[in-house]
């Protein structure tokens, strides 16, 4: 069976810059921040782009919903391996089930029979949009995927739940959320960036989807965590467990 | 406003941190909880339940009849809560989506009944969010809230059943690994490793011998579980367990963003690493620049 593979991605501040909350308090600072893919997204991706090689599938959708400038995050899903990307621009940032809502328009349209997705944005960590997603459709999900092994029209997916692992199987169309240990994404190398240059960028307007995008949430404000005081270096083991006994009392 | 709780069991004993979430769902008003699978006894028991629902027929606790379920349930709530847990993170969500309401991960501070906090940004911003929608589904971090007495009370059982016709997806197996050590979400002390201590070997033989005497949980950076030195349960961090225990050992791991996230609430904080400059020392009460290899025996004997 071959079949095509949707990917939602996002474009998320790097996973190496130590956010700042900004002045207002209202959100994070994200001028002049890098940003990148999210992370899983890039390993939903990957995994896509093998199913793909493996012959289970027959093209690779990825979409983006955010501003213009998550063309770029498109842009390297292409030169990852994705064949075609879809932008349905928005400069609000949405909540997980807006973004459901309005991948639910892009599945009845592109009639994926998978969609490969991270279970978890770095920046909401709301680990929500998947299985939203699954409800709305009416599809099974498989979250926090390990391992997907495609035959018969099904996937097995291993998921890393609380006490290990835990193997089920879900006819396909599904949703599969990735997990970190899924696969280890492959890098774009520059013939690739530049052949992802002429590969078809379709631009929507989130608005014009007919979905209601009005936010659940109302963010009342956004604080800096308490932050921990670094505290003494000691030269000895006996000394650590002195004072792990009298001072910090919790031996 | 009444809330309904999911609650989950190990080895028959619920967990505690349902019983955590069973007190932070208290602040709504009346708390039923739900449970699946196993035998509701201990459920009955604990304080602060007006009704338990047992579920028999759903060992396994599949999403897609779990959540059907609970959206049938769920016009009688105000509130649907869980601890956050794998299948509290499975199903909430879902159900969230079947009743086209937004759901909230990770709370760690309720205002009142529609205001809530949580972390974003792996902990390094909170965010104090106001729900406009008619039921508040919500997960709650176990530590951030005093847990329920686990005996006292004496609520009734009601017998459910989930729906059938949920053929798209089915229960294989699963594998646990299993341990007689306590559970990271409640463990008093804990002992981490991280790709310093080299391989699983190692983890055994010095991470073990302490845990045993300090009757500690073990955990893992993510690289250390990423090298096959610890299975994926036992990482901590932004995507493993949040962890808040009075004491944190922290050996051979550098401190990433992603791992400080899930420590930041621990009383105490140890760190021994080799290279001073390592950001663990940023956050940790007591450290020791040196080797692992010699540092870990010569601990094991002097506690
Ligand atoms: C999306 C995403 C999510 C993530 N989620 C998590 C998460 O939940 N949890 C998590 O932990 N990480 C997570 N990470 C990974 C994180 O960014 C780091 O890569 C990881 O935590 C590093 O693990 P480490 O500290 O063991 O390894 P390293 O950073 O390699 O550190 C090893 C440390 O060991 C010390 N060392 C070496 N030899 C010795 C010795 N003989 N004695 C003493 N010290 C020694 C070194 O000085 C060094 O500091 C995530 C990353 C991403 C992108
Ligand atoms: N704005 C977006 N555009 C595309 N995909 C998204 C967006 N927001 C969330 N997703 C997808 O949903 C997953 C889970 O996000 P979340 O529920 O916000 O933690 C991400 O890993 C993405 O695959």
């Amino acid at each position: 069976m071959t079949m095509k593979v949707l990917v939602p991605v996002k474009r998320v501040v790097d996973y190496n810059i130590k956010p700042r909350v900004a002045a207002d308090g209202r959100g994070v600072e994200t001028q002049g921040v890098k940003m990148s893919m999210n992370p899983f997204d890039e390993i939903a991706l990957e995994e896509a782009i093998r199913l793909r090689e493996k012959g289970h599938a027959s093209s690779v959708v990825v979409v983006s919903i955010g501003p213009q400038a998550a063309q770029d995050t498109l842009r390297t899903a292409m030169a990852m391996g994705a064949d075609q990307a879809i932008l349905v621009r928005t400069d609000a940032a949405l909540e997980p089930l807006a973004v459901a809502n309005l991948l639910k328009v892009i599945v009845e349209r592109e009639n994926p029979g998978l969609v490969s997705m991270g279970k978890q944005a770095i920046d909401d960590d709301m680990n929500a949009t998947g299985q939203i997603l699954a409800a709305k459709l009416g599809w099974p999900q498989a979250t926090f995927a390990s391992q997907v092994k495609i035959h018969d029209g099904k996937a097995e997916v291993s998921r890393e739940v609380d006490g290990g692992i835990e193997v089920v199987n879900v006819s396909l169309p599904a949703v599969i959320t990735a997990d970190l240990r899924l696969n280890e994404p492959r890098y774009a190398s520059l013939p690739n960036i530049m052949k992802a240059r002429k590969k078809p960028l379709e631009t929507l307007d989130a608005e014009s989807l007919g979905v209601d995008l009005t936010p659940r949430l109302k963010v009342v404000n956004v604080s800096e965590p308490p932050e921990r005081q670094a505290g003494v270096i000691v030269e000895t083991v006996d000394e650590l467990v002195h004072k792990l006994k009298t001072e910090a009392k919790v031996l | 406003m009444t809330a309904l709780v999911l609650i989950e069991t190990e080895q028959g004993t619920v967990r505690q941190a349902s019983r955590s979430a069973i007190s932070a769902a208290s602040r709504f008003g009346d708390v039923d909880v739900i449970l699946f699978g196993d035998n509701a006894e201990n459920a009955a028991k604990l304080a602060n339940v007006r009704k338990v629902l047992h579920v028999t027929n759903l060992p396994h606790l599949l999403a897609e009849p779990a959540a059907a379920l609970l959206a049938t349930l769920a016009e009688n709530y105000t509130h649907i809560v869980s601890a956050v847990s794998a299948n509290s993170k499975n199903i909430l969500p879902r159900l969230a989506g079947l009743l086209d309401v937004q759901p909230l991960t990770d709370v760690i501070e309720i205002k009142n009944d529609d205001t809530f906090v949580r972390p974003i940004y792996a902990g390094n911003a909170l965010a104090t969010v106001q729900s406009s929608d008619r039921i508040k589904v919500l997960t709650v971090r176990g530590s951030s809230f005093d847990p329920v007495a686990a005996e006292g009370g004496n609520a009734p059982v009601e017998t459910l059943g989930a729906p059938g016709g949920y053929d798209k997806s089915h229960f294989v197996k699963v594998e646990f690994s299993h341990s007689d050590r306590p559970e990271l979400e409640v463990a008093r002390v804990i002992i981490s490793g991280g790709k310093g201590v080299k391989d699983a070997g190692n983890f055994q033989k010095l991470l073990e011998p302490i845990a045993d005497k300090l009757n500690a949980a073990i955990g893992a950076s993510r690289a250390a579980v990423d090298a096959g030195f610890a299975p994926n349960e036992m990482q901590v961090g932004q995507t493993g367990k949040v962890v808040a225990p009075e004491l944190y050992i922290a050996v051979g791991l550098s401190g990433a963003l992603q791992h400080l996230a899930g420590i930041k609430d621990s009383r105490v904080i140890v760190a021994i690493n080799i290279d001073p400059d390592a950001p663990i020392f940023k956050v940790a009460d007591y450290g020791i620049v040196g080797d692992l290899f010699d540092i870990l025996p010569a601990l094991e004997k002097a506690l």
